[in-house]
């Protein structure tokens, strides 16, 4: 017994626990707020579009969630008799679990954040977008169903085109930085200045690729409804379906978080070094606003045809990607 | 970083001789690209972090997503599958088996003198390769990439609208 306790009490192996609950509160904090997002776009959506929203269960209707997930876990979970089982249960576990670990680059203050330092943390989200691809894929895929398959292919189509530029759209703070660590790349900004300044561009070819690839409204069209009923999830319910929407709303929280850290300083603001604590209400609160912006996408803007969203692509974005490396290159060359 | 490194190496194995023995085209695929993640888990191990990075981005994220994507738009149903049963006797995989199992005996043979230092080196970062890249290999680089530009011309030649 003795021997138990001194082995868990060796420094060591309480800095690896340490290290581990806090892994583990992200985690659980993040997956909450995804969960919370379901209430609060329901609720800004109705805000926009004068009406009230979900306003009954609990104050302000903020206990929608809890009954929301109370429904979903006892709703039964049908698996269909004509799907590929084990892709289709794979799937939605995919689309969760990868997204999820994307979190784990991001430094949410100096010190929370579970890998800040990983050496190739900007390549590591493109690994994880790029097999995100396959939860879409094999969801649509395996239901066997023509509305899934449909919204299985535009989504592979989708996510591969967008992602081609994603990278080039980031190599400009990279080259600035001169490093892929986040940790790094938040520290140049708090001595530079930000990077939506001296890479607006970049930030807006990141920015509709990053909402193309978690296929959030204006890009969803995978689960675009008036033409494939609800795309590659059509055949999905109960926890698997909540899956796949928990993780959308993962994205939208992913996706703003990383927008804060690469192009608006991370953690900093005014006063951050003086008062510590303050960093991580002012990434909470410019991650929040990002978020309020893809809501508000969602409410004022009108889906594009599939055609245009592949075009937009590929003879907008990916050109003035490009341009903005090559200016971006001349800059850092002319700037030693 | 050894235990890594034998563990991501077994399931490399694994999921390949997977991939080659399902008869699933798409669940072949999928133990396809087990195996690739596991290769780029094997390059995390040994300290070549870029490398491991771009071989998920590149082979498992793009490459495999379009074979994925090929195999979904030909919808191989069971007719493919009983195909692929028949064609998988021991005939026809024992003689290719027997021959690279001689190969792999020939390269451990080979390499067996150099494998003594083990692993876990020096760290191989994207700064590393990139002066490596641009240094003494600049040649290759900008051969691959004329290289890249024709394949760039003949898709948009062959995708144009008339």
């Amino acid at each position: 017994m003795t021997a138990i306790i001194e082995f868990l009490t060796a420094p060591a192996i309480v800095a690896i626990i340490v290290e581990v609950l806090k892994g583990l509160v992200i985690l659980f904090g993040m997956v909450i707020v995804a969960a919370l997002l379901i209430w609060i776009e329901r609720r800004m959506l109705g805000l926009w579009q004068d009406r009230y929203g979900p306003n009954r269960v609990g104050p302000f209707g903020s206990l929608q969630v809890v009954a929301d997930m109370v429904k979903i876990f006892f709703k039964e979970d049908w698996i269909p008799p004509f799907v590929d089982k084990p892709t289709f249960i794979m799937a939605p576990m995919i689309a969760m679990g990868t997204l999820m670990l994307a979190f784990m680059i991001i430094p949410l203050t100096p010190t929370w954040g579970v890998a800040p330092d990983l050496s190739i943390g900007v390549l590591f989200f493109f690994a994880i977008a790029g097999l995100e691809v396959y939860a879409v894929m094999l969801g649509g895929w395996s239901s066997n169903s023509k509305y899934s398959l449909l919204g299985g292919l535009r989504s592979a189509a989708q996510m591969v085109s967008y992602e081609v530029f994603m990278g080039i759209a980031l190599m400009g703070v990279v080259m600035w930085t001169g490093s892929f660590k986040l940790s790094d790349i938040v520290a140049y900004q708090a001595q530079h200045g930000w990077f939506i300044v001296s890479q607006f561009f970049g930030f807006c070819t990141f920015s509709l690729a990053a909402i193309a690839v978690v296929h959030r409204h204006p890009f969803d069209l995978p689960e675009a409804e008036q033409e494939l009923a609800a795309g590659y999830h059509t055949e999905y319910s109960g926890m698997k379906f909540g899956m796949f929407m928990v993780a959308e709303y993962v994205g939208v929280v992913l996706v703003s978080a990383l927008l804060v850290t690469l192009f608006f300083g991370g953690w900093h603001g005014p006063g951050v070094e003086a008062m510590p604590w303050l960093a991580f209400p002012y990434f909470a609160a410019k991650t929040l606003f990002f978020v309020v912006i893809f809501i508000l996408l969602r409410a004022a803007l009108p889906r594009p045809r599939y055609d245009q969203v592949m075009a937009g692509g590929w003879k907008f974005c990916l050109p003035l990607a490009v341009i903005n490396l090559l200016v971006t290159g001349a800059f850092v060359l002319s700037n030693p | 970083m050894e235990i890594a490194f034998y563990l991501a190496a077994a399931v490399a194995v694994i999921a390949t001789v997977f991939a080659i023995t399902n008869t699933n085209p798409v669940h072949a695929l999928l133990y396809l690209i087990a195996s690739l993640l596991a290769v780029a888990m094997v390059f995390f191990s040994i300290g070549a972090p870029f490398a491991g990075a771009l071989e998920v981005i590149v082979y498992a994220g793009a490459i495999m997503v379009l074979f994925v994507f090929v195999v979904m738009m030909l919808n191989l149903g069971q007719a493919a599958v009983d195909q692929e049963r028949r064609w998988l006797t021991p005939k026809a995989w024992l003689g290719p088996g027997i021959l690279c199992g001689v190969l792999m005996i020939e390269m451990i043979r080979v390499l067996s003198p150099t494998l003594n230092g083990g692993i876990g080196g020096s760290v191989i970062d994207a700064k590393m390769v990139g002066i490596a890249l641009f240094g003494p290999y600049l040649l290759v680089v900008e051969l691959a990439s004329m290289l890249l530009l024709a394949a760039l011309v003949a898709a948009f030649h062959m995708g144009r609208h008339d």
